[in-house]
């Protein structure tokens, strides 16, 4: 058996992970300080890829990174280099797909984030640099570790932009999801049923780790003080 | 050391215009809750920004619209304690204290986090979370933490306010006994008057956003000027008034005239008599009028009635008078019956708006 496209499927989804990693949480924090109807636009405009069919995601890239678009063009033009139908097509494809997981999830910590925390240490002489590493990722490490691996899981899984973007060469661009696909066509069952149970037990693995990171941040944080009445001034008439 | 703020800053249908100068000394902020006591102190912190006016800090110009300056909180030298303390909860007692200290020499650095530990009775306690701290346990690091950062100016914000009342008291202790240590000007936020009576020497009444010139807390207490700064002081009873001459009024709200022991300015528009000034008399006198009694309520030591003067203008609810009296002075009196009450001059306090 063949096990490229695990490798190829892996290698993709960590390269992607790594992109929406940075970019994803960097969105969230920029756009968190921006006006409000600007972050409405902004929102929508980077959410799309979440919800639209992952084959309109893959029809703009194509019009775009293929040989003839605008980006694909100029590449091949000053590099010679093909940005579709090789291995690494697929990253632009995975990434566009998870960027939203990441960016959402992130930006949901960052919300929930006391911006007190900012405030006081700014007082006390903090950078902005230190607060931002050492105070705000710490306390929002739950929602970028569930972001990172929710965004992992659907790289992994991405099929429809994939597969238009890289096709199916075996040994070349070949990933799980695409694999399946074609042995399912070619009728050959038993390797697809192989595929298809690595592809299970990643899947569950990952989600069993978000579970753990889940429960094991649910730990009881100090509640919020509530300010307690005005008491009775007394011995002051 | 001595502060100057003099800053507006529109939010929404919300207008803040605050003016006020502190010397040495721990000058306090007292409001009712959104009266922008609060936003006040983070624009003098510099994390928010007032749309225009000046802050001045030992002569060093922290913000001026004028002239475009408006430095980064980083560089005021302002230490704010937040009413939820504002540690960080990823770091530990040391950490957290550690963490304004990084930019010392090491042997500097170990010393400076001993000295703050003893002070702050947080020796033990180097290595424990935030979140296994108890409420006092976390204002003193905060504190503690201030300090290492060597502000010329504390500003607390409701420090007591979060804490029950047994740990209050003890906290308002200590706090008083560490802010004595501390030589630069103090801004002490509350909306608690009997708070402010206690810890602060002056103190600048802040309402709807706007602020009344500072005052002694003994002049706020006994000629409180406005009805805001009387309401806020603790007096539960005013009428509008028309003014009558220069030592009478008639309280509109109560149906009476009232004769003041202080001339009544020409721009008064209420009169306010604190609860317990009120007592009971056997008949006609001075400032004496005859109520009927709406409700007798036993408090822990004393009693408070709420009586209506017959003459109240018909369906007032502020009308009615509250009277605190020890429970002695009021023995039987139920409600229904009808007492005469009376007020001396020297407590009727005119009040503008």
């Amino acid at each position: 058996m063949d096990l490229f496209p695990l490798y190829n499927s892996l290698r993709v989804a960590a390269i992607s992970t790594v992109i929406t990693f940075f970019t994803g949480i960097a969105a969230a924090y920029y756009i968190a300080k921006t006006p409000r109807v600007v972050k409405g636009v902004l929102d929508c405009v980077l959410t799309l890829p979440m919800v639209l069919p992952p084959t309109v995601v893959g029809f703009f890239l194509l019009k775009t990174i293929g040989p003839l678009g605008p980006v694909g063009s100029r590449v091949l033009e000053l590099f010679g280099a093909k940005l579709v139908m090789v291995w690494y097509s697929a990253i632009f494809a995975t990434t566009i797909v998870t960027f939203p997981l990441m960016y959402r999830t992130v930006r949901g910590a960052f919300e929930a984030f006391d911006e007190t925390l900012l405030y006081s240490g700014q007082t006390l002489g903090l950078s902005n640099t230190y607060l931002f590493w050492r105070v705000m990722m710490p306390n929002c490490k739950q929602g970028i570790l569930a972001g990172t691996v929710l965004a992992f899981a659907r790289a992994l899984g991405e099929y429809g932009a994939t597969t238009m973007v890289t096709g199916y060469i075996p040994g070349r661009t070949a990933t799980i999801s695409t694999t399946v696909y074609q042995l399912w066509r070619e009728g050959n069952d038993i390797l697809a049923y192989k595929w298809v149970a690595i592809n299970l037990i990643i899947s569950a693995a990952v989600l069993v780790a978000v579970n753990m990171l889940e429960n094991r941040y649910r730990q009881p944080r100090s509640a919020a003080k509530d300010i307690l009445s005005d008491e009775e001034g007394v011995g002051v008439p | 050391m001595t502060l100057s703020v003099d800053i507006r800053k529109r939010m929404g249908e919300f207008l803040l215009d605050v003016r006020f100068e502190a010397e040495n000394e721990v000058l306090a902020l007292l409001g009712s809750s959104g009266c922008g006591k609060s936003v006040t102190l983070k624009c003098v912190a510099g994390v928010m920004a007032p749309d225009e006016g000046r802050i001045v800090l030992d002569g060093r110009v922290l913000f001026d619209s004028r002239e475009g300056i408006d430095l980064a909180p980083q560089e005021r030298g302002v230490g704010l304690l937040f009413q939820n303390y504002a540690l960080f909860p990823n770091m530990t007692v040391a950490g957290n204290i550690l963490s304004v200290l990084r930019r010392e020499r090491r042997d500097r650095r170990r010393e400076k986090l001993a000295a703050l530990l003893e002070t702050f009775y947080l020796q033990g306690l180097e290595s424990h979370y935030p979140s296994q701290l108890s409420g006092g346990q976390q204002q003193r690091v905060a504190l503690a933490r201030i300090l290492a950062s060597e502000p010329g100016l504390i500003m607390l914000d409701e420090p007591l306010s979060a804490l029950d009342s047994y740990l209050r008291w003890q906290l308002e202790t200590e706090l008083v006994r560490l802010l004595e240590r501390f030589e630069g000007t103090t801004l002490y936020v509350s909306h608690n008057r009997s708070e402010v009576y206690r810890i602060c020497r002056r103190v600048c009444v802040m309402h709807q956003g706007l602020s009344e010139p500072v005052c002694d807390v003994a002049a706020l207490f006994e000629r409180p000027g406005t009805l805001a700064a009387a309401l806020l002081s603790g007096c539960k009873n005013y009428s509008r008034t028309e003014r009558i001459d220069t030592h009478t009024v008639l309280a509109m709200d109560w149906g009476i005239p009232l004769t003041c022991g202080a001339a009544v300015p020409e721009d008064a528009r209420y009169i306010g008599v604190r609860a317990h000034y009120f007592s009971l008399c056997d008949g006609p006198g001075e400032n004496a009028f005859v109520c009927a009694v709406q409700r007798v309520a036993e408090d822990v030591f004393e009693t408070i009635l709420t009586v209506r003067p017959k003459t109240a203008e018909p369906g007032r609810t502020t009308a009615n008078i509250r009277i605190e009296r020890p429970k002695e002075a009021v023995r039987g009196i139920r409600e229904g019956d009808e007492v005469w009450v009376a007020v001396r001059p020297k407590d009727v306090m005119p009040l503008r708006h």
